[in-house]
């Protein structure tokens, strides 16, 4: 039995409801709901322009949905501003890598700590014993995760100059930095080859796995979401399509016809 | 989808440096702290005189290196925080008859609260516009000075007159056992720099600390940042009031070495001047600071003994020389020279 049947009953940990988004006269998302539980690995496809991205901007508040809403433990969090996300514990990763490129890999992982972490710039200026003590904590968490997504060997390395695949377990580092329940993964396999994928998947399961964190995963990589995830729901034009086991929804006839086009034509 | 680029930031306008290469080592430390100690004890007033606005301008181009290489941002008006320092520890001094070092971090924190406030509209504003809004506030300072409505305060165009402090009279009774004497220019620059000295250790703090970090990640990738739970917005308020806060202290002890506070000293001239003393000390590198003051003082003068009267194509002419050979400033030449102590070393 999986986790996720576990869950079943459960209240949601994130829970989509009834989301629209219209940009100046187009409907890029219309009334979309679905529900996260704890410990899945939820994935949301569909074909280009169909609404992922925007419904993940929805969720790390980059984008204010014109109606409906998106409740984290049965609180809104359309009223938080982007940057008081990550400390209810969303996490996300970027669609083309977004660290910061001039700070060393351990740095880049120590500014995902920063939402767990307090400071102020006296404090910091006079480096006080409670910084001190604060940046030890960081330190002895950050090292952990470096050693758990094996980075110790290029922690002082500055991260523009390291190869694309390093660069997306930098930022899954980053992200685990913040502790997150729920992390977002923006097209994570995307600029990767056929091997890097599948050892991605793998990362994927075991974060969820040993860290009891809920992922949901927006990809185009069909053979990456239909081998990881639990729970699958499909959109097109804005809309849900599907949603389900990812047998059920490979299986749905509007999702063949969206993906492959219908038989009449 | 399009909001792909939404996502991807464009590339710093800077060229950033690491954090860790954003200092120098133990060794190196001590040997400039050594030099910026003694040679006072060898030079006449004049150039003591010298030294000290040499101090006074390495900590302004220090604080525009805060902003700039530290958090992203531009600033063409730094003169204006500067001006707003002078005039506070001016005004303390003479009409409220306060000690000048009480004068300094009341200046500090002026200049702070100013910077901090003319944040909140900057962040709007990012780049070239950001440049040049700070620009229209450095063009402006001076006039504001002048108003009729501040001159019983500010002397208007006239200014005022600073009184230079002597030397504590506990280290003049200490010198004169040893048969010497402090003069006030001596003095001053010993306090100059142990107040640099602090600033800059308390900058390197900053730094290498949390805040420091949200700095960078706001240079390198706002999207990001905020996505770490950055608060973006306050980060970069505070990145322009650390910066003018320190100005301001600048400021304070220019006008205490000067002895004198007038509106014209402090044009858009100063604030330029202090962005190429940036650029020349590596943007980004605080050591570099230092460097990048002593080209501006001291080069025009080195220009003017080529020639009294193309003294300004001569600063040109050095200052293109060191644009193309050493376009990341006085860092580079500092990593060039630690590679070939490293070459050295081996053989």
């Amino acid at each position: 039995m999986t986790q996720a049947q576990l869950a079943q009953g459960q209240s949601p940990l994130l829970a989509v409801r009834d989301v629209s988004v219209v940009f100046g006269g187009i409907i890029a998302l219309n009334g979309v709901s679905f529900d996260m539980h704890q410990g899945q690995i939820l994935g949301l496809i569909g074909p280009n322009g169909a609404g992922k991205t925007t419904l993940f901007n929805c969720l790390s508040r980059l984008y204010q949905p014109s109606s409906g809403d998106i409740l984290m433990e049965g609180e809104s969090i359309l009223k938080r501003p982007p940057h008081r996300i990550a400390e209810i514990g969303i996490g996300r990763t970027f669609q083309n890598v977004a660290l910061f490129p001039n700070l060393s890999v351990i740095d880049n992982v120590r500014v995902g700590a920063h939402a767990r972490s307090s400071s102020d710039i006296v404090s910091d200026s006079l480096r006080l014993a409670w910084i001190r003590r604060g940046e030890a904590d960081v330190n002895k968490k950050v090292h952990a995760i470096l050693g758990y997504l094996d980075l110790e060997s290029v922690a002082h390395t500055v991260v523009s100059g390291l190869p694309f695949g390093t660069q997306k377990r930098v930022e899954l580092a980053r992200a685990l930095a913040a502790d997150p329940k729920i992390l977002l993964l923006d097209e994570p396999a995307g600029g990767l080859n056929h091997e890097e994928v599948y050892v991605l998947g793998d990362l994927i399961r075991k974060i969820r796995d040993d860290r009891k964190i809920t992922v949901l995963l927006v990809e185009h990589h069909m053979g990456l979401v239909m081998s990881i995830a639990d729970h699958v729901v499909a959109l097109n034009f804005g809309r849900k399509l599907a949603e389900g086991t990812p047998a059920q929804v490979q299986a749905d006839p509007d999702v063949i016809k969206a993906y492959l086009g219908s038989k009449d034509q | 989808m399009s909001t792909a680029e939404d996502i991807v930031t464009e590339a710093p306008a800077v060229e950033a440096v690491p954090k860790r290469a954003m200092t120098l080592g133990f060794g190196t430390s001590l040997v400039v702290l050594a030099v910026l100690i003694l040679v006072p004890l060898f030079v006449k007033n004049f150039i003591i005189f010298q030294l000290t606005m040499l101090l006074i301008y390495a900590l302004a181009v220090l604080a525009l290196n805060i902003l700039t290489g530290g958090s992203g941002q531009f600033s063409l008006g730094q003169s204006a925080f500067y001006a707003v320092g002078a005039y506070t520890s001016a005004i303390l001094m003479e009409h409220v008859g306060m000690n000048y070092a009480l004068t300094l971090p009341i200046a500090g924190i002026v200049c702070f609260g100013f910077g901090f406030l003319f944040g909140q509209p900057a962040l709007r504003l990012s780049g070239v516009y950001l440049a040049l809004a700070t620009f229209a506030l450095a063009t402006a300072m001076p006039q504001l000075l002048k108003l009729g409505y501040f001159e019983h305060w500010t002397g208007g165009v006239q200014g005022l007159v600073v009184t230079k402090p002597d030397a504590p009279e506990l280290l003049q009774a200490m010198a004169s056992w040893f048969h010497k004497s402090i003069s006030q220019d001596m003095w001053l620059y010993y306090f100059t720099l142990a107040v640099g000295i602090a600033i800059y250790i308390a900058s390197v703090n900053l730094l290498r600390s949390r805040s420091g970090r949200a700095f960078m990640a706001i240079r390198d990738n706002e999207i990001a940042a905020s996505a770490m739970g950055v608060d973006v917005a306050l980060y970069k308020t505070l990145a322009f009031g650390v910066s003018a806060g320190i100005t301001g202290v600048a400021g304070g002890l220019g006008a205490i070495a000067v002895q004198f506070v007038a509106p014209d000293g402090y044009t858009i001239t100063l604030a330029i001047q202090l962005f190429l003393g940036m650029v020349v000390g590596g943007v980004g590198w605080l050591p570099g600071s230092i460097v990048g003051s002593a080209f501006i003082i001291f080069v025009p003068n080195i220009a003017e003994s080529f020639s009294k009267g193309l003294s300004g194509a001569v600063f040109g002419v050095l200052l293109f020389l060191v644009i193309f050979l050493v376009p990341h400033g006085a860092r580079q030449v500092a990593i060039v020279a630690q590679q070939l102590i490293g070459k050295l070393k081996k053989n």
